[in-house]
């Protein structure tokens, strides 16, 4: 899995009929160390109801399907976790909602 | 699989019934000598790995290969704690002196 940041939406009027009703979110990778973005973007489907600015993590490759949300979809990345916290070193480098 | 070290956890609630409740640790990619590389995973432990260890790392739908990692939305899990590596008749690696 994983680490990013939800940086915006991605709206398609015209897809595949299997995917309406999912909502795609523009991921960026977040580097753990200073937390920032790396400037590296993903498009992914939601499973956990991600909202922008959040930091969440990501599954891709077939493991991305293995959701509710998109169990049968063409899905090649999903967020499956919205996170609390992450943990570095022994320090806490981000905590939802704090510092 | 590739080796890592574990650098420390990550915390996510839990959304849904194909979850996996976790623990999730965060890795950093790794040489064979153990000397810290580019690159981190979130990864699902089953075996207790602590920070520190180097970790062997299988990814993709391999990662759904494991007895608690069946059928859920992981591609990444944490496959063995590294003991000794071995290059060409030498130990690179080895836990106990690390």
């Amino acid at each position: 899995m994983v680490l990013g940041r939800v940086v915006g939406t991605v709206t398609a009027n015209h897809k595949e009929p299997r995917i309406e009703g999912i909502k795609f979110l523009l991921v960026e990778k977040v580097d753990p160390e200073s937390m920032k973005g790396t400037k590296d973007f993903v498009v992914a489907m939601d499973a956990v109801g991600a909202g922008p600015g959040e930091i969440v993590f990501f599954v891709a490759g077939s493991s991305s399907r293995m959701t509710v949300t998109t169990e049968g979809k063409p899905s090649d990345a999903t967020i499956t976790a919205i996170v609390d916290i992450v943990e570095m070193g022994g320090k806490t480098v981000y905590q939802k909602d704090g510092t | 699989m590739i080796l890592c070290k574990v650098v420390g956890t990550v915390t996510a609630s839990s959304s849904g019934p194909m979850d996996h409740p976790g623990p999730y640790l965060l890795l950093q990619e790794c040489s064979k000598k153990g000397e810290s590389g580019k690159g981190y995973h979130i990864a699902l432990d089953t075996l207790g790995a602590g920070p520190g260890e180097m970790v062997l790392l299988s990814q993709g739908s391999s990662a759904r290969q494991t007895e608690s990692s069946s059928q859920k939305a992981i591609d990444a899990v944490i496959v063995g704690i590294v003991d000794i590596v071995e290059d060409a008749g030498e130990v690179v690696y080895d836990k106990s002196n690390a």
